[in-house]
């Protein structure tokens, strides 16, 4: 997601990337990010929370249009309330993903 | 505060995301400045939750990707900004789909977007987001060679003067 920002990007349209992973997105050189320490499949919340996914929203808002150069990070200081261990079960799928089989069995990834 | 990027990753995945550095040929900085006022401008959402309509678009390719588990599906789908969350389908073997079933705006807060334009917040809504599967090869090469090109001209024939990307 972070490259396909910066294609995008390079095209002439600014954008933001909203992640959980805000550390990779930064390796990857997108240009504007805000982090969320939110479960996967999470960016802008909970269900139904519609003051937390505004505020993620406004500050995603803020940094596309406000940021200095590229390279701007800015993390959202709100915390996941939901236990850890539940929320880190809760967001996983029931069926272990394709290639989560193959590093089960194998311990890397088929390159 | 700063953001824990592995809070919620399984431990032992940690290696396959951290320090992997830039991707192959993107290791200069890009930057399109943003050069008007938030309420003079359109915005619009992607997300890679791999949303689309279940009446009138296919699914993202969930076979291939379960017999070849390395590729992800590389297309994309325009959602229309006032889609019902009844009407949306979700093809992501990623994550559980449950919540963003029961509220998308936790992957693609359109309603919320048309709400800050309607508070002038913002200038503007695109009438059509996009919806993109997160998982891809690592390649990035369908990405790279159709879905980004295909994006900007779909987000230029609406005006868009700027662009939220959402990671499921």
């Amino acid at each position: 997601m972070p490259v396909l920002a910066r294609w995008i990007e390079r095209a002439g349209i600014p954008t933001v990337v909203v992640t959980m992973m805000p550390a990779l997105a930064e390796e990857r050189l997108a240009p504007r990010i805000v982090g969320v320490e939110f479960p996967y499949g999470h960016p802008f919340g909970m269900p139904g929370g519609t003051s937390m996914q505004r505020q993620v929203l406004e500050l995603a808002l803020h940094v596309l249009a406000g940021s200095g150069g590229p390279g701007t990070r800015v993390d959202l200081d709100v915390e996941w309330p939901v236990p850890l261990r539940e929320a880190y079960r809760a967001w996983q799928p029931k069926e272990a993903s394709p290639i989560v089989k193959v590093l089960l069995e194998t311990g890397k990834r088929p390159d | 505060m700063k953001v824990d990027s592995y809070r919620f990753l399984p431990r032992s995945f940690r290696s396959f995301y951290e320090g992997r550095g830039s991707f192959a040929g993107e290791d200069e900085p890009v930057w399109a400045p943003f050069e008007k006022r938030l309420q003079e401008s359109r915005i619009a959402l992607l997300t890679s939750a791999g949303l689309y309509l279940k009446k009138t678009q296919p699914s993202f390719d969930l076979e291939q990707e379960r017999s070849h588990p390395q590729w992800g599906d590389p297309s994309w789908r325009a959602i229309p900004a006032g889609v019902d969350a009844a009407d949306l389908a979700v093809a992501h073997l990623h994550i559980n789909d449950e919540d963003v079933l029961a509220d998308p705006e936790i992957a693609l807060p359109a309603r919320l977007l048309d709400q800050l334009a309607a508070q002038r917040v913002i200038g503007g809504a695109a009438t059509e987001h996009i919806s993109v599967m997160g998982y891809q090869e690592r390649s990035l090469e369908g990405w790279r060679d159709t879905t980004a090109g295909e994006v900007v001209a779909h987000l230029r024939s609406q005006g868009v003067d700027g662009l939220i990307l959402a990671p499921a």
